[in-house]
């Protein structure tokens, strides 16, 4: 290749001038990487455009490099800005307080849970504790009548002893004449065998002449001993007989628990 | 350093390598601009703006290019032509004319160099018309060959060697 006829050729300086195609370009830069004179050349092209352009910008000055700087970093920035991966505490805060609050939520209903039961259970206790008292209120009303019966100077009180079938038997009969009523008091009587109950009889001696005064239910069981029962006789003596359930209409005399005398 | 160097430097982000490439071209760049645009604060405000610029699109520079002061010449001419036909600067320089180049050369015949530089008229001392008209269109308005061919109506080959001579003449001033 004739260098210098290339050279002459002024395609150097259209190079510098940035007129070239792109083709035109990649072949003057392979020359100039192969040839240190058109290397050299196109070098001093530039020098020549260089102090061209230089002088063109007569008396002004160019910016401070500081002036440019702020928009270069700023510029900078910009870019790695965007694709950095901020924590994004708020979204925790957001997803922590809604769990506080779920959790907080299902402690409050537990807690709602228990006072509920709580509330079912002392109910329960306080309607037991009613039931107790008025229990205990009408065992009270009933031994006060008892007990005003007792005191009662026109009560008359019989002994009722046990007889062959149960020696060890007993019982006692408060009888009022003014109220007709009587009293029976079962304690020393033994519990009946199923199927049977106790009943009293009033009874007139000459002849002898049994009246029923009634049937004495579930003796013995729940503490049931004291029985209150209208006596419109005039009982001689009165008798405790064991009959089949629902009592009988005459005694069965060999089934008799005890008995006693209304005389002194 | 080597030119090359600092290029490569610049290319990876170095904000020195920069500051080195503006110091050896920021005053040839606003020269360009300001033979465009014959404003002086408005030519200040491109060539930063063609900095920046330069910087954000480091990575687009490719020697098979051309030279990175080409590149440099490119970016700046464009960004001071587009200036130069936005409405707001049509509106101050309403009587442009298209041999701006020859006007600034003549503006600046009462200049005084700085003792560093060589002034304008003695770089384009004895330098015909034709001669500042082809560099013109060429170096200022980016003109490709075919292009000032047509423009000047000259063969393709003439305007190869004509540029050349007139080259030489700048560089016969300058002692290149």
């Amino acid at each position: 290749m004739d260098i210098e006829k290339y050279i002459a050729s002024g395609i150097l300086e259209l190079y510098v001038a940035g007129s070239l195609s792109e083709s035109e370009n990649l072949e003057v830069l392979h020359n100039a990487q192969q040839y240190p004179r058109i290397q050299e050349e196109i070098e001093k092209i530039e020098q020549a455009l260089l102090q061209l352009t230089e002088a063109s910008s007569g008396s002004l000055k160019k910016p401070a490099f500081e002036t440019i700087i702020p928009n270069v970093q700023e510029s900078e920035k910009v870019i790695p800005l965007k694709p950095e991966h901020k924590t994004p505490w708020g979204t925790y805060v957001g997803w922590a307080a809604a769990l506080f609050f779920g959790v907080g939520l299902f402690w409050f209903y537990n807690q709602n849970q228990d006072l509920e039961n709580t509330i079912q259970v002392t109910k329960q206790n306080i309607k037991i504790l009613n039931d107790t008292v008025s229990a205990l209120e009408t065992a009270v009303t009933d031994t006060q009548k008892v007990l005003q019966m007792l005191r009662d100077q026109n009560t008359k009180v019989v002994d009722l002893g046990g007889q062959t079938v149960a020696p060890e038997a007993y019982a006692k009969v408060y009888w009022n004449q003014d109220t007709q009523k009587v009293i029976v008091d079962t304690q020393g009587l033994p519990e009946p065998p199923d199927g049977y109950d106790y009943q009293i009889w009033s009874l007139t001696l000459e002849p002898l002449t049994p009246t029923s005064l009634g049937v004495l239910s579930d003796v013995g069981q729940d503490g049931v001993q004291l029985f209150e029962l209208p006596n419109t006789n005039a009982s001689e003596a009165f008798g405790i007989t064991l009959e089949p359930d629902g009592g009988s209409e005459t005694p069965t005399l060999e089934q008799l628990y005890t008995l006693g005398t209304t005389a002194p | 350093m080597d030119t090359n160097t600092l290029i490569t430097q610049f290319q990876n982000g170095s904000v020195q390598a920069f500051e080195k490439l503006y110091e050896m071209y920021g005053q040839n760049i606003l020269g360009v601009i300001n033979v465009i645009l014959k404003d002086e604060v408005r030519s200040q405000e491109i060539c930063q703006d063609v900095f920046v610029k330069v910087w954000k699109n480091a990575s687009q520079y490719n020697a098979s290019k051309g030279r990175f002061f080409t590149w440099l010449l490119n970016i700046a001419r464009n960004a001071a032509i587009d200036e130069l036909r936005s409405k707001s600067h049509k509106q101050q320089q309403k009587n442009l004319s298209t041999d701006y180049f020859v006007d600034i050369l003549e503006t600046e015949e009462a200049d005084t160099p700085s003792l560093d530089s060589i002034g304008l008229s003695k770089v384009l001392n004895g330098l015909k018309d034709k001669c500042r008209e082809i560099i013109s269109l060429l170096y200022f308005k980016g003109y490709t060959q075919k292009e000032v061919s047509e423009t000047l109506d000259i063969p393709l080959g003439t305007v190869k060697t004509r540029n050349r001579n007139c080259i030489a003449q700048i560089r016969k001033n300058c002692d290149l």
